[in-house]
């Protein structure tokens, strides 16, 4: 072989270190997208990948003859894995439930076959080139072929074209290597089987041409498949991918793919938290939500006659008037962030909080769950310290706290925290089909809240509560019995450990 | 994982000669602006070339005492004055800007710092400095009078993070290139870090602790520093590659220098001051979105008009008649005008290297211990974004550390208040660690402003690709005498012990007399050399220390 094979050589490398590496991100994004807590899904991905490209190198001495056509199976193989990886991680995450261990398998064959690739070529070139020649440059071409990908990724692929669209590609770009492989390494090559390699190759590329043709059906029905539901709605906002879907059972919405609610049941869960606030103010005339953005608590709000003002604090403006854009949530919320009494704040409430200074007569917190750390600062006892200035002198908080049933951890780290900060709570519960038992809190600054007493004018329009069930909340069975906790501050952060731990222990 | 891209030239051009000048790499006009700033370089320069000649001072003035310098040292003497009841002293700034290398910036978006950014939480003798944050409204002391600061000045979770192999992990010491027995290491550096943590001499002095001055003379401790930080680990049989990545990291962090330039006892103070015994957990630091600036404003506010910015002193000069006067000149930079303070007493809180220019008629001893203090130059940039990046991994965090890059990272001015999303601003700092760092300041004024913008950027774009079309301005500062060097032998040499003695009425204060720059030292001298002014004018006080 002559100069300027080995330069294309070279180009092989590069190009075989840029797919792998871009298999690598996809499946880190693509997990962090469908399982959420991204820091364990990337270190897990990455460790994995690592590894297995160690495996891979290790496993490469064994193959001893037939270097040339075994180094073009190989790439063919890849192709084909990581090429069809991401859309078939997508479809499979809707319909199987041993999603995890196809995702980490994909990940260690992918880097095998990645791992095995370049060492099989150094030894093929071993031959042509002076060795400590060979070692520096495959090396420089493979980190720059890494660079490539890790600059690639964010900037063009994922924003242009997707996931799936980007995992077909690279995988035709790896087919098409094989495909030149085969002529490129035609004075190693035995004639024998030529056209069967060659064929294969082709074949590959053609599959995955149509998944690319197909690319827009598959992402459909992935995240449908997902949801479990028609994607009715859906669209990005700067902080959140905004889903909604619909099934027989009603509308559900997805903010980052975790379900908020499910029409046929969030009655249960907005009776919940916001009845036994309100009702327990001997005149709650003005209601603060935090959080909430849907409009769902405010309807409940609005059945009060007391009710003179809601102000509601949402970090998402794209949340906030999700019901002009999308009528049947206008419905189901009666329009209540339309009403006239319903003042909304876009803003991040850890901010709005420190700035406002009117006092509430009720509170109702509908944060998402302290899912990272920027939503757990809202759970912090600095955070529940300046909600006190927020309060007026008889004021009562209502707090949504996760499941005491799936993590018991984190709902009583919100309760002790809460209690840390001068509160006294009544721990309750609800059971909501579509999440299971749920947990709130309700909170007061001087006395215990009393268990609160539904007026017959507001408990006539409801679906859940009346007088006997709404006293049964405030019953906490043995199983969602008090757990200590550490106290969760801003500089430990502590409940967003607990609720990571708790729940994947669940997924 | 990269090393053929730009960023990796420009950074190893910093590293090589300054003449090395990169030519054609400032077509940075791209959406963003910025300025380049450094201490007032030309009244230093002429103070130091004798290019200031003395006017003939026709108006003079008289004063108790006078604090030259308005660095945390000097304000800090000055608020130990304002305690004990005196009221006739005036501080003079050179600077227009109070507080030194703890100043601060402010935008739209956010404060943020040019220097300084935190403290860590004091330790509980530590009862000037607690007395500090209390009178700041940031501490409160418990039934048992023990002290704790507030939740919100306690640095916010996530903390620290590092970008290694592509993406950021939690916590700086690189774990995911760690085999087995760099984990090894790593403990057994731990369990020695314990060790000097619970040592105590014959009386009971810890070997390390804040401010140093209380820290054991013990030959065991001080021998030491001796030796560099590299050769004492090597010595103790470490070779991890991680670890020394990481002390280098701490060394370069704290003192501007490298693992193997940083004396090991100061290596050592940096791991073993904080805390009381090794069973108890690492205290936190302390932060505001403005760093120390936020402690700068505290106390220029308690201080009031005593305060006087814009004011240059020209020389000092040690009474030769028997008023005992100390005589000051003084140039008004705006007003240009000179005029002469006599004081009874002067607090010299300005750095040594400058008591050679400014203190007339030194007698040669005390010239040639100011002569053995040496200054490492750093470079500190506010970058000023539109938005954050976007990333996958382990989330933005306040200190955020890319290995593999010469620069220290960037902190993010907006973490503490709890702003996640939008505009933001964050602080890159590099110690330029050359073997000369005199080398290190000719660079630093040979590169432009487009140079610097252009280092700052590309380094940030080894971890964020896409960090170039967020950034909206980028203010570079190059501080010449940033810091005060830890090397071997100067931390417990005499020369350093005596600078802090008084000369006739002139007393001395500055992080600088402790060999290591922080806030707690500047802090301590600053009411010590106060201290000793009011002991020298019979007042009558109990001392905060
Ligand atoms: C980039 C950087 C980051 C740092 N980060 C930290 C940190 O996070 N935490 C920490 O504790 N420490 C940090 N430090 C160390 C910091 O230097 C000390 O904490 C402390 O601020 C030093 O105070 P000082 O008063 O001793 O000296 P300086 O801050 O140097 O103050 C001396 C003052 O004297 C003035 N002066 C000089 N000449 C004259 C003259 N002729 N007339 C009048 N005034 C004059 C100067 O203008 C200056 O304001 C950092 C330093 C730098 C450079």
């Amino acid at each position: 072989m002559n100069r300027a094979p080995l330069f294309l050589f070279y180009l092989n490398v590069l190009i075989i270190a840029t797919c792998g590496l871009i298999y690598e991100l996809l499946a880190g994004t693509l997990a962090s997208y469908l399982l959420g807590d991204s820091v364990t899904q990337f270190s897990l991905v990455i460790g994995i990948y690592l590894s297995a490209l160690g495996v891979g190198a290790w496993l490469s001495s064994f193959v001893e003859e037939k270097l040339a056509r075994c180094f073009i199976e190989i790439e063919l193989a890849v192709a084909l894995v990581g090429g069809t990886s991401a859309p078939l991680l997508f479809l499979a995450f809707g319909y199987i439930d041993w999603f995890r261990p196809l995702l980490y398998g994909l990940v260690f064959l992918i880097g095998v076959l990645v791992g095995l690739e370049l060492p099989l070529l150094m030894r093929l070139l071993k031959e042509h080139v002076d060795f400590s020649d060979l070692v520096s440059r495959v090396l420089t071409f493979d980190y720059i072929g890494a660079l490539l990908a890790a600059l690639l990724f964010p900037i063009l692929l994922v924003p242009h074209l997707g996931l799936v669209r980007t995992s077909l590609i690279f995988g035709i770009i790896n087919a098409l290597v094989g495909l030149w492989g085969t002529h490129l390494l035609r004075p190693l090559l035995s004639p024998k089987g030529l056209g069967g390699l060659r064929g294969r190759a082709m074949l590959v590329v053609g599959l995955l041409v149509t998944g690319i043709i197909k690319a827009d059906a598959i992402t459909t029905v992935a995240e449908e498949n997902q949801l479990a539901g028609t994607v009715v709605h859906a669209e990005s906002s700067p902080y959140q991918r905004i889903v909604i879907a619909e099934n027989n059972t009603g509308i559900q919405l997805f903010l980052n793919g975790q379900l908020q609610f499910n029409s046929a049941d969030e009655y249960r869960y907005h009776e919940a938290l916001v009845h036994p606030a309100v009702a327990s103010c001997r005149n709650a005339r003005r209601i603060l939500v935090l959080g909430g953005g849907d409009g769902l608590a405010v309807r409940e709000i609005l059945r009060y006659a007391t009710v003179e003002s809601v102000t509601l604090v949402d970090l998402d403006p794209a949340m906030t008037s999700l019901a002009d854009r999308f009528p049947p949530l206008a419905e189901l919320t009666g329009n209540a962030l339309r009403d006239s009494r319903v003042t909304v704040i876009n803003q991040d409430a850890f901010l709005w909080i420190d700035k406002d200074t009117a006092r509430f007569d009720a509170v109702i917190i509908d944060f998402p769950d302290p899912g990272s750390y920027s939503v757990g600062k809202l759970y912090t006892s600095y955070f529940f310290s300046r909600l006190r200035q927020r309060l007026a002198p008889q004021g009562v908080v209502t707090i949504q706290c996760s499941s005491p049933l799936v993590s018991p951890k984190s709902y009583w780290c919100v309760i002790n925290t809460l209690e840390k900060s001068g509160f006294r709570v009544r721990p309750f519960q609800a059971t909501v089909p579509t999440f299971g038992v749920w947990g709130f809190a309700l909170a007061a600054v001087e006395d215990l809240p009393s268990i609160p007493q539904l007026s017959p004018q507001v408990s006539q329009q409801l679906k859940f509560l009346d007088q006997r069930v709404l006293d049964d909340l405030f019953i906490m069975p043995r199983d969602l019995s008090h757990v200590e906790t550490e106290i969760n501050r801003l500089n430990n952060q502590v409940l967003v450990r607990y609720y990571d731990r708790e729940w994947s222990r669940w997924q | 994982m990269t090393g053929f891209d730009r960023r990796e030239l420009l950074l190893t051009a910093l590293a090589g000669s300054s003449s090395m000048l990169l030519p054609g790499c400032s077509q940075t006009n791209a959406g963003f602006t910025g300025e380049l700033l450094s201490p007032s370089l030309d009244v230093g320069h002429r103070i130091r070339d004798g290019d200031l000649p003395e006017p003939a001072v026709t108006n003079w003035q008289e004063s108790g005492v006078v604090i030259v310098g308005g660095g945390i040292s000097g304000l800090a003497a000055a608020w130990r004055l304002h305690h004990a009841g005196v009221d006739n002293f005036t501080l003079l700034e050179l600077e227009t800007v109070i507080g030194g290398t703890s100043r601060c910036g402010q935008s739209r978006v956010s404060g943020y710092p040019w220097g300084a950014h935190y403290v860590p939480v004091p330790r509980a003798d530590n009862r000037a400095l607690w007395r500090l944050l209390d009178e700041m409204g940031v501490a409160a002391q418990n039934a048992q009078g023990v002290y704790s600061a507030h939740e919100h000045i306690l640095c916010r979770e996530p903390h620290e993070r590092l970008f290694v192999q592509g993406h950021w992990a939690e916590g700086l010491y690189p774990h995911s290139v760690a085999t087995d027995e760099d984990l090894r290491q790593w403990t057994s550096f731990q369990e020695r870090i314990a060790h000097w943590i619970d040592w105590r001499d014959a009386r009971g002095t810890p070997a390390f602790t804040i401010p140093l001055a209380g820290c054991s003379a013990d030959e065991a401790v001080i021998g030491l520093d001796e030796v560099s930080m590299g050769d004492w680990m090597r010595r103790e049989g470490w070779d991890s590659v991680p670890l020394f990545w990481w002390v280098d990291y701490c060394c370069r962090d704290d003192y501007g220098l490298t693992i193997e330039q940083t004396s090991a006892w100061a290596g050592l103070f940096y791991f073993a001051s904080r805390r009381e015994n090794s069973n108890s957990v690492s205290p936190g630091v302390l932060t505001w979105p403005e760093g120390n600036g936020r402690i700068v404003r505290h106390l220029s506010r308690v201080l009031g008009s005593r305060v006087n910015t814009g004011q240059a002193v020209l020389s000092i000069q040690q009474s030769d008649d028997q008023t005992g006067r100390v005589r000051i000149v003084v140039l008004d930079r705006e007003t240009k005008q000179v005029r002469g303070i006599r004081a009874q007493q002067v607090i010299f809180a300005a750095p040594q290297f400058l008591a050679r220019y400014l203190i007339l008629n030194r007698p040669a001893g005390r010239v040639a211990d100011s002569d053995q203090f040496q200054y490492g130059a750093w470079v500190g940039a506010n970058v000023h974004l539109s938005d954050r990046p976007q990333e996958p991994d382990f989330p933005l965090s306040w200190d955020n550390v890319i290995h593999d890059s010469p620069s220290l990272g960037y902190v993010v001015a907006t973490h503490q208040q709890g702003i996640d999303h939008g505009p933001t601003v964050w602080t890159w700092y590099l110690p330029l660690c050359d073997d000369q760092p005199s080398d290190a300041r000719r660079k630093l004024l040979d590169l432009t402003w487009e140079h610097w913008a252009e280092i700052v950027i590309t380094d940030l774009e080894r971890a964020h690709p896409d960090a170039r079309d967020l950034v909206t301005r980028v203010d570079v500062m190059r501080w010449g005498h940033a810091m005060i060097q830890a090397r071997p032998g100067f931390i417990w040499s005499r020369s350093r012990q005596r600078a802090a003695t008084a000369e006739g009425a002139i007393h001395f204060a500055g992080t600088d007399l402790s060999g290591i720059a922080l806030m707690e030292e500047a802090f301590y001298h600053g009411i010590r050399a106060a201290e000793e002014v009011l002991t020298v004018r019979d007042a009558l006080f109990s001392s905060f220390l």
